[in-house]
């Protein structure tokens, strides 16, 4: 909302030296968001000349340009070359004699345009003849001012060439932008400003719907005739519950307004059309009232409210024609034909043209959820629909309907019927109660009851005390003023004492938990170690967009039945291309990898942890209960369940090089093996042993995907080398290898005390033992029959080496292994070790026929 | 010199002249000054010091004398020996001083070739501030509580005083879930984790609720449809406002540093009543707004950076998590985690943030 200052000057006693940044501290004080401060910023010389000669000039480019001169008395060229300024002006909207606005050399116009002496077309131009544009007084870059058409010819009559323009227009008024919160629509009009200005000051406030010249006239039966229905109000408020109707009959809507209109609405960011239109917008600035007005002589005779049919239409101002909704209020000609969307915009054949002559002026109140409503549904939002589905003033309408005849009348030569229409079908509000120490037990700062009731009052609200001496009694009745729909409740009336009295006094007190916190959950502790786990591996934490396309599944050759295909998909995505929320961090990380090997990372190591979501099969919805209290436990448990599993998941992927290549030689490729570490040191991270089976598992290469599971078969995730046709669909390098594991798994297979082994001081033994096993056999497989042979005293097998050829046979491969054996209690003889480790290969014979070397 | 004679005559034996065991000293002298290299010096030992040594065999020959020469010509022989013995170690600890001094020259690394040969990884800044966020309020003796991403409509908007026609549940902010209708959306706040909370356990409640929400925002330089927030609730008996500003001040001075303090401005919010706008004291310019004569780019020249809303949780909203509002009062308060990580080290772009680019987690390792 802007405010110019000079209007609000006429609304409350802004002292005389204020500045507009004084004005805009003491708006900000009460709780109105300063957005920018604007005007003020032209400085002369910018002068009233009189034209002396006009010089038509036809140029090369068809323009045909004027060579002037111009009387601006004793300034500019007269003073230093003792003529008149010379100045070349496009314009051809005047002549000789005539009285324009002369911006002089070493002037600024609005916007830091500095003028200066310029060569320009053959000439030397001292300054320009200036439009309403070029000026900020409106948008009219048509032609330049001539002063007797803007002010008329009585104002004008006493201007004399280098008079000071910038006074004469009132050019240093400066504007207050503000931004206005959804509870105070009151403060989208000039009115409401004003309000809160005297609030934060104590100066006094002037309401012009008070105005001592503004009579407003008590309604009578022989006004147009007006008919409220409303067969479908919605929460059972009525569509409109107030409507004031007035004719102005013979106006001249052809009149151009008024300047002073003109500029006041330039200020506050509307376009000046015609005086009816003008007119309209003015009073709605001014009292935050929007108005309607319509041709009366495309009417029938009485206009009113009613909702709107399936399958109507109308087509509105803005020349679009819209499928009404059942819900929409409509404004109707007679009984039925649809004149506009109440409160929204008027339709297109009863608007006001130039050749209306007589105008019914709509003045209404509009239920506020109605007009949000039609609005949101019609992707319409006007300067009406934000006043009305915010709260507007319902004591303020018959002023503003009078208002607007009296300017229509003073502007357009019109005159007013006698009938005035005022369907009146409020509801009186009540007043609640009020515990005046509630102030002090919300925030913490004491408000003596005296201050709460002056705050209340001073901003409207009727307060009345209980009757007899009310000792001890804290509570009094509370009737909010009428354009405060916004305060319903204590709390809101706490705001209000509190932001009077002013935020800045509450004071700043630490709260003290009266029980110690029990720090981190085991989640949390769980998921920081499993971050920095995969950091210290050396790959780095990303984030992704969660959303996904539906193809990129047949991308990642999932299987048509695989539960990752179970997504859930958005109403209005972003991308229309992307609808659906991931399924796997993996959906989304590989995206990142590739963006980083485009940029030109080609050695590229990523995670990331997150939520992915699966769609339940269950499609229950999720009930939407009222507010008024706890809902019970089976609607409670129905929204619960509603919201589909969202496990947190930590995904990896890599490409390039793992370790770099350099003076000490080459580097070492990513692989498969790499991704199945990374897990591995997930799993020890928080104290798990993950147990490695070769599988077989989309997005993974078949032969190179491991799956990672607990010692109880539960699976926690999969790594290895993506399947080449998955690189090359996603466009990631060839070999790229990933791994994704579900961290709730973790979290849940964690948090029990670990049991400390003691530690054995014997000395170790070691045997080596080299097993042929067929080429298929894992070698996970023949290292958990090994140890399950060998029994508690094996300490460690390591696999060291791998042969494969001739003396193994075809198809077969020979693991060479070191068993490292030691006793808790005693050193182990050779026979011991001896009898360990046949034991262990023969275990290892009976699960994988494997047979010794 | 003869070899051994167990059978002599003492008068005879000469190895045992004074000046004869004088002269195999200097001879011994001589040759292990001249030992250049710890081979030469051993050939040298082997030649002075050895069993065949001139000195050795004039040893062993002490056993032939008579009984009263045998005690001089022993301590003549011994002081000869002891004196070589001596010079041999000297010259050995000399040789090998030299040899490490120049091994350990030969074996010079350039260690200035800064090469990672494998690169350590780092956390993204996002998830590091959102854990410093977290042990602040930790320390305070306040617990963390998180909540899904898909999250229902009753519990994102109306349990938090959102009723349906409040321009914050339209298409234009909020994500919704298919089919429509369905009651589930994508959180645009982590609020809901706020009611879950409340509907969780009775009060005294000291949570902080981080976590990703999502508004229908285009990515620009300083918005993105995706980002992270953490939001703090109490209710407790007794709780005012001056007990949310004192959280505020405690907090942004952990974060941004000792004598930042906040302010309040009245504003508007669904969820609390009375709201207030959270401003910090722009720690660029020291809240003058005008750094070396020029406007402070972090705060616009207003001295006061804008962090988030906050207010006194609305009775409503207590009332639908089912909170004896007689009893209890609470305040709330949210603030985004992007904002407060380009704000602390002066990201210009949110596109940095969230394309995953590895270089900007970079930058930053495993602290913040």
């Amino acid at each position: 909302m802007h405010a110019p200052v000079s209007w609000l000057r006429e609304l409350a006693d802004v002292p005389a030296d204020a500045t507009g940044e004084d004005i805009a501290a003491a708006l900000v004080r009460v709780g109105l968001e300063e957005e920018g401060l604007h005007g003020g910023d032209i400085s002369g010389p910018l002068v009233v000349g009189r034209v002396l000669s006009v010089e038509p000039e036809p140029q090369k480019n068809g323009k045909t340009i004027n060579w002037c001169t111009v009387d601006v008395g004793e300034h500019g060229q007269r003073l230093t070359e003792g003529k008149p300024q010379e100045i070349v002006c496009g314009a051809h909207n005047f002549g000789v004699g005539d009285l324009v606005v002369c911006v002089l050399p070493g002037g600024v116009l609005p916007g830091g345009f500095q003028i200066s002496a310029r060569k320009t077309y053959g000439h030397v131009s001292n300054g320009m003849i200036c439009s309403q544009a070029e000026l900020g007084l409106g948008d009219d870059h048509s032609g330049i001012i001539v002063l007797t058409e803007l002010l008329g010819a009585d104002a004008a009559a006493d201007l004399k060439p280098g008079d000071d323009a910038i006074a004469l227009l009132d050019l240093a008024d400066e504007v207050v932008e503000v931004n206005v919160t959804p509870d105070r629509g009151y403060c989208f009009s000039l009115r409401g400003i004003a309000r809160e200005y005297a609030l934060s000051t104590g100066a006094a406030f002037h309401d012009p719907a008070e105005a001592p010249d503004l009579v407003v006239p008590q309604a009578n039966d022989h006004g147009y005739a007006v008919h409220l229905t409303d067969d479908a109000p919605l929460g059972g408020r009525a569509g409109c519950d107030r409507y004031v109707a007035r004719v102005v009959r013979g106006v001249d809507v052809t009149a151009a307004s008024p300047a002073w209109m003109r500029k006041r609405l330039t200020q506050v960011g509307m376009r000046p059309i015609s005086l009816a239109v003008d007119v309209t917008n003015y009073v709605m600035m001014l009292l935050g009232q929007p108005l309607h007005a319509f041709d009366l002589d495309t009417l029938s005779g009485s206009v009113g409210t009613r909702r709107a049919r399936a399958g109507e239409k109308l087509t509105t101002l803005d020349d679009v024609e819209r499928l009404l909704d059942p819900e929409d209020l409509l404004i109707v000609d007679g009984a039925d034909t649809p004149l506009a969307i109440a409160g929204v915009m008027g339709g297109a054949t009863s608007e006001v043209t130039g050749t209306t002559t007589n105008v019914l002026i709509e003045a209404a109140h509009f239920d506020p959820i109605t007009v949000a409503r039609s609005s949101r549904r019609h992707r319409l939002t006007t300067e009406a629909s934000k006043r009305f589905e915010r709260g507007v003033d319902h004591a303020v309408t018959a002023a503003a309907a009078q208002l607007a005849v009296d300017l229509l009348v003073g502007h357009g030569g019109g005159t007013a019927d006698e009938g005035v229409t005022d369907v009146d079908l409020r509801v009186a509000a009540e007043p609640f109660e009020f515990d005046t120490t509630l102030p002090t037990r919300y925030i913490g700062l004491d408000y003596p009851r005296a201050e709460v009731l002056t705050t209340l009052r001073a901003i409207g609200c009727e307060v009345v005390e209980p009757a007899g001496d009310g000792a001890g009694d804290t509570h009094v009745a509370v009737l909010p003023p009428s354009w405060r729909p916004d305060l319903t409740d204590g709390p809101e009336l706490v705001e209000e004492v509190a932001r009077v009295r002013g935020y800045d006094q509450i004071p700043s007190v630490l709260p003290q938990p009266k029980a110690a916190g029990r720090g981190l959950t085991h989640g949390q502790r769980i998921r920081r170690v499993v971050a920095t786990t995969l950091a210290h591996q050396g790959l780095v934490e990303v984030l992704s967009y969660p959303f996904v396309a539906p193809s990129l599944f047949d991308r990642l050759a999932l299987p048509a039945d695989d539960e990752r295909r179970a997504a859930v998909r958005l109403v209005n995505p972003l991308s229309d291309e992307a609808p659906l929320m991931r399924t796997s961090v993996l959906d989304t990380l590989l995206d990142t990898l590739r963006r980083n090997v485009a940029r030109g990372s080609r050695d590229v190591a990523v995670y990331e942890i997150g939520l992915v979501t699966r769609a339940s099969s269950a499609r229950t919805s999720a009930p939407v209960p009222g507010i008024e209290a706890r809902p019970d436990d089976a609607t409670l448990a129905a929204i619960l369940g509603a919201v589909p599993a969202q496990p947190r998941h930590a995904a990896y992927a890599a490409a390039g090089e793992l370790e770099r290549g350099g003076p000490w030689g080459p580097g070492r490729q990513a692989e498969a093996a790499d991704a199945v570490a990374w897990a591995l040191a997930v799993g020890r991270s928080v104290g798990l042993e993950l147990v490695v089976s070769a599988t077989d598992r989309a997005p993974w290469h078949p032969g190179r995907c491991a799956q990672l599971a607990l010692a109880d078969g539960t699976v926690v995730g999969h790594a290895g080398e993506l399947h080449p046709k998955v690189t090359s669909a996603l466009e990631l390098p060839p070999r790229t290898v990933a791994g994704e594991l579900d961290v709730d798994v973790l979290v849940a297979a964690t948090g029990v005390p670990l049991d400390a082994r003691a530690l054995s001081t014997y000395p170790l033994a070691h045997t080596d033992v080299a097993l042929v096993v067929d080429e298929q056999v894992a070698a996970g497989d023949v290292e958990s029959a090994l140890r399950a042979g060998a029994g508690e005293s094996l300490e460690s097998v390591v696999l060291f080496d791998v042969y494969r050829g001739e003396q193994v046979g075809e198809g077969r491969k020979s693991l060479a292994y070191r068993l490292t054996f030691r006793a808790a209690d005693r050193t182990l003889t050779t026979d011991e070790v001896s009898a360990l480790r046949d034991r262990a290969v023969a275990e290892a014979a009976t699960r994988t026929g494997a047979s010794q070397r | 010199m003869s070899g051994p004679n167990k059978q002599y005559d003492p008068v005879e034996v000469a190895a045992l002249d004074p000046a004869e065991v004088e002269q195999a000293v200097a001879d011994a002298r001589q040759a292990i000054a001249a030992a250049g290299t710890l081979d030469e010096l051993k050939a040298a030992r082997l030649a002075h010091q050895g069993e065949k040594s001139p000195l050795a065999l004039a040893n062993r020959e002490i056993g032939a004398l008579p009984p009263s020469a045998k005690a001089e010509a022993g301590k003549r022989v011994g002081q000869a020996r002891g004196q070589v013995s001596q010079a041999l170690a000297a010259r050995q600890a000399e040789l090998e001083a030299d040899r490490d001094r120049r091994i350990l020259v030969e074996e010079t690394v350039d260690l200035t070739v800064r090469v990672p040969r494998r690169p350590l990884g780092a956390r993204h800044p996002i998830s590091l501030v959102s854990e410093r966020v977290e042990d602040i309020f930790v320390s305070m003796g306040w617990e963390i509580a998180e909540g899904p991403e898909v999250e229902s409509e009753w519990l994102t908007f109306d349990a938090l005083n959102i009723p349906a026609d409040h321009p914050a549940r339209q298409e234009q902010d909020t994500f919704f879930v298919e089919p429509a209708g369905s009651g589930l959306v994508l959180r645009t706040h982590t609020s809901p984790v706020q009611v879950r909370t409340m509907l969780d356990r009775e009060p005294p409640i000291y949570v902080l609720c981080p976590g990703k929400v999502f508004r229908t925002d285009d990515l620009d330089a300083t918005h993105t449809p995706v980002f992270h927030q953490f939001e703090g609730l109490v209710v407790d008996e007794g709780i005012t406002m001056a007990h949310l500003k004192g959280t505020l001040d405690a907090f942004v001075q952990r974060l941004f540093g000792e004598g930042i303090v906040t302010r309040l401005r009245p504003n508007y919010f669904p969820f609390t009543e009375p709201s207030a706008e959270i401003d910090c004291r722009c720690w660029i310019c020291g809240g003058s707004g005008s750094l070396d004569g020029e406007k402070c780019r972090t705060c616009g020249g207003t001295g006061w950076i804008e962090l988030g809303g906050s207010g006194m949780v609305n009775q409503r909203v207590l009332r639908a998590a089912g909170v004896d509002t007689d009893r209890y009062t609470g305040f709330a308060f949210g603030l985004g985690i992007e904002r407060s990580l380009m704000l602390r080290h002066n990201v210009g772009d949110m596109h940095d943030i969230v394309e995953g680019d590895v270089r900007f987690s970079q930058q930053f390792g495993m602290e913040i």
